[in-house]
């Protein structure tokens, strides 16, 4: 791996220098690029993740009602089947809920929640792991230990364990009382409490690799402090790996936000995300009401589906084994 | 007929009814989507929770099929005089450890069901002097005559004195508790199933009592009870067999189930009356935009409220039809004056109206209080009725959850703590008095601490409590009930609450199964039969 950041290095100690125009020059020339272009089905993934997050921020533009706004919602328009059928009715594309939602403007919402929790949730984690691999690989001795073996007991329960233990916690603290914006940040928390550990052990490994190798002497000897050496030389050393487990966890962060939701510990059915969504759906499934949970389950498959197909793809292109 | 014939008669008939009801054999599996929390029969004062108890624990008296009332523990009664009445008490009736049932334990039960804590208060009436005769009489001493006395006696159950006390067990466990009490977690009543094992949320075994006195109307040897809180999940057990009774069928599911040639859903208008109250007792609300003040103390604003809710809608969309939309605070089953009474007509302008008159002209913002487990559609009639608060400037943050929770946190146990809820309500006695009673009458009455006791928001006119006082006491029936007329307008005049609908009764049940449906929803598993395998 340290064969294909040698590029990087050389940039990194001098980041000033580099000139957006140079920049875009070697992105077009890079391994990076080739290898996307050369993969149909990553191309596709990529398309099919930028059509999710344009829908998500034009959401209010391209949606017929504000699901989240009650008032907008008529309950004489409950139970509408998608357009296409016999018993459509315009303009609801994909038909409606119970509650007179329309179903498309409730997915486009939804992905808005799902992708905010997902993004904050993998900056907060990966902000959390990243410190504390640094630090633990930096500074070493019973520091390390003891953040090492925290992570090793967290790796010992299942993330979605984590999640609800913050979630319930958070709840119990705040007696019950959350609305839906407050319910958001519980999310984020429970979220980055329960995905930090591989980013902290993975920049761990890269700083004890890194740590001995002449630059870092060589910053250690014109007295740069220590966190100035782990910022700005070391860290930049690790962005590989990181980018990748960051990818495939924002995939896993937004499936992680949908189970809460499902399991009726997340969002509020008044405010819901695409777990939510699925959820209420869920109850009409036998009912013959089948869109109330199709479309917000499919949507949910392909955003996860199309992250992951990108996260591979990159994993693999940063892999000089591979190559 | 010679005695040789008769004994042959006899033989026969005790063959043949071998034949049709061997011993019971039956496991019957029962899901409801509600969880058992408790044990304690004097937790909780709610319909399924007291049904499960009637399994294992009994009272002085029971209910039939039809709802009369009829003799339990306590054999038969009289009254002496009108403040005075006698109970002859049921002999050699056993609790499940073996203990002997005597005056004891109900003049223990008595005190027990009264003490801090019990959700059962105004079942027993707190003047009521419980003394023992002999250990198989006792007689109750009133301060005021009470006709309808043992009409809330059939969910006041019987504890055994000597088990409690072992069990440090004396006081009862209330439903804010955190830390379950013993008699949370075990029982030992009279009843003719014992429970075997109890995971609350999980799953409760029922056991047949052997030893129970009465003479079973079931061929079952155990009942398995587990909660299943999704709808879709429930009804898929139903018909895969893995259970064989469900409570609620989802009403979105009914005719699948019925369609399916495996189980069917019993069908019947229930007695229960869903409503929405609005806390009109606390100087400033708990849950509210509104500080200094409780927008809900200005009647307009009650009115508001109740103009832009449109039940006919509810009606249609949400509850798929199976719903009647009620003017008063009691099934129309119950009060033969029901008829005179219309709901006034949804009129959002009218709303919106009242409201600028009342000083909110934008509206304002409040936390609505739903259990998300307990009614039919429950959660869905309070984002609905979220909606329609909307379209009149109210901004509703809804906070839907579990009965358990909810219950812990609205009821008086937990101190009211609610700003605007959705309920349902039957009276346990099958009369207005206990609505006017228990939901209608002031909370803070020195004199008689259990009235208002359900009464969540907090309502309170001192001259439709003195007409409840009254109407506890007439006879005549026609007079009665013109006086129980006058104290419901009273209660509409002040937008006292605001009555939503009766809903529906929506049993599945397996088509290996018989089961007797009560009006009052209470799953009573003894009296279910289940075919063989």
């Amino acid at each position: 791996m340290s064969d294909a950041v040698v590029p990087q290095k050389a940039e990194s100690a001098a980041p000033a220098a580099a000139s957006a125009v140079g920049w875009l020059e070697r992105l077009l020339q890079s391994d990076l690029l080739y290898s996307f272009r050369r993969s149909r089905l990553t191309m596709l993934a990529a398309a099919v993740t930028l059509l999710f997050f344009l829908a998500a921020i034009f959401a209010p533009l391209i949606a017929v009602q504000n699901p989240f706004d009650p008032a907008q919602l008529q309950l004489m328009n409950s139970r509408i089947a998608p357009l296409w059928t016999a018993d459509g009715q315009s303009p609801f594309l994909l038909g409606t809920d119970e509650q007179g939602r329309d179903m498309l403007s409730a997915i486009l919402y939804g992905l808005r929640i799902s992708l905010i929790v997902g993004l904050l949730g993998v900056a907060f984690s990966g902000a959390l792991g990243i410190l504390l691999g640094l630090v633990a690989g930096y500074v070493g001795g019973a520091v390390d230990s003891l953040i090492m073996r925290i992570a090793d007991v967290q790796l010992t329960f299942p993330a979605i364990l984590i999640a609800l233990l913050v979630n319930g916690i958070a709840k119990s603290v705040f007696s019950n009382r959350l609305d839906a914006v407050s319910m958001l940040g519980v999310l984020v928390l429970a979220i980055g409490l329960s995905f930090w550990v591989q980013y902290a052990r993975t920049v761990r490994g890269s700083v004890l690799v890194e740590k001995n190798k002449d630059y870092v002497a060589a910053a250690q000897l014109i007295g740069l402090p220590a966190p100035v050496i782990m910022l700005r030389h070391v860290l930049p050393n690790t962005m590989g790996p990181i980018m990748v487990i960051a990818t495939i966890n924002l995939a896993l962060a937004i499936i992680t936000e949908a189970t809460l939701s499902f399991l009726g510990s997340g969002m509020p059915d008044t405010m819901p995300s695409l777990g939510t969504l699925i959820r209420i759906g869920n109850n009409y499934l036998f009912a013959g009401e089948w869109w109330i949970v199709a479309f917000p389950g499919i949507a949910l498959a392909a955003l996860i589906l199309s992250i992951n197909l990108l996260g591979d793809w990159l994993r693999d292109a940063l892999n000089p084994k591979l190559r | 007929m010679s005695v040789r014939q008769n004994l042959l008669a006899a033989a026969c008939a005790a063959m043949v009814a071998f034949a049709v009801s061997p011993a019971s054999s039956q496991v019957l599996r029962y899901a409801n989507q509600g969880e058992l929390k408790s044990l304690d029969p004097y937790t909780l004062k709610e319909t399924t929770t007291i049904a499960h108890h009637a399994h294992v624990y009994e009272g002085l008296v029971g209910r039939d099929k039809d709802l009369k009332i009829v003799p339990a523990l306590a054999e038969s009664w009289e009254t002496l005089d009108p403040l005075h009445w006698r109970f002859h008490l049921r002999k050699g009736v056993k609790f499940h450890n073996g203990d002997p049932f005597t005056a004891d334990d109900v003049l223990f039960s008595a005190d027990r069901v009264r003490a801090n804590g019990s959700n059962f208060l105004s079942n027993v009436p707190a003047d009521a002097k419980f003394v023992k005769v002999d250990d198989y009489t006792v007689d109750v001493m009133l301060a005021s005559p009470n006709p309808i006395l043992t009409s809330q006696w059939d969910s006041w159950y019987i504890m055994d004195k000597k088990w409690c006390q072992e069990h440090d067990a004396v006081a009862p466990t209330p439903a804010s508790a955190t830390t379950p009490s013993y008699a949370a977690l075990h029982e030992n009543g009279t009843g003719p199933f014992t429970i075997e094992s109890h995971q609350p949320g999980v799953k409760t075994v029922f056991k047949a009592f052997p030893g129970w006195w009465g003479k079973p109307e079931h061929n079952l040897k155990e009942i398995v009870f587990t909660p299943i809180a999704s709808d879709a999940t429930r009804v898929a057990a139903l018909l895969s067999g893995e259970v064989d009774v469900v409570e609620p069928v989802p009403i979105q599911d009914i005719q699948r189930v019925n369609s399916s040639g495996i189980a069917t859903v019993m069908n019947a208008p229930e007695l229960r009356t869903i409503f929405i109250g609005m806390d009109q007792s606390r100087d400033e609300l708990l849950y509210s935009s509104v500080k200094g003040k409780n927008p809900f103390k200005d009647v307009r604003v009650r009115e508001a409220f109740y103009k832009a809710i449109d039940v006919d809608l509810i009606k249609t969309r949400v509850m798929r039809g199976l719903s009647t939309p009620s003017a008063l605070m009691i099934a129309p089953q119950f009060y033969a004056l029901s008829k005179d009474f219309t709901r006034p007509k949804t009129d959002v302008d009218a709303a919106k109206k009242l409201l600028a008159e009342a000083g909110y002209a934008d509206g304002f913002e409040i936390t609505m209080d739903c259990p998300n487990d307990r009614y039919v559609n429950d959660a869905a009639i309070c984002q609905a009725v979220v909606g329609m608060l909307a379209r009149i400037g109210i901004k509703v943050d809804l906070l839907a959850q579990p009965k358990a929770q909810y219950f812990a946190k609205v009821l008086k146990p937990g101190g009211y703590k609610t700003s605007l809820f959705l309920l349902g309500w039957t009276p346990a006695t099958g009369d207005s008095h206990n609505v006017l009673h228990d939901i209608l009458g002031c909370r803070d009455d020195a004199k008689d601490p259990t009235r208002g006791e359900a009464n969540l928001g907090g309502y309170c006119n001192k001259e439709l409590d003195a007409l409840t006082d009254k109407i506890l006491v007439e006879s005549d029936t026609a007079k009665r009930d013109q006086m129980i007329k006058q104290a419901f307008e009273i209660s509409l005049k002040d937008w006292a609450y605001i009555p939503l609908h009766q809903q529906s009764l929506s049993w599945g049940v397996s088509k290996k199964v018989k089961l007797t449906q009560r009006a009052d929803n209470q799953v009573l598993l003894y009296w279910a039969s289940k075919q063989e395998e």
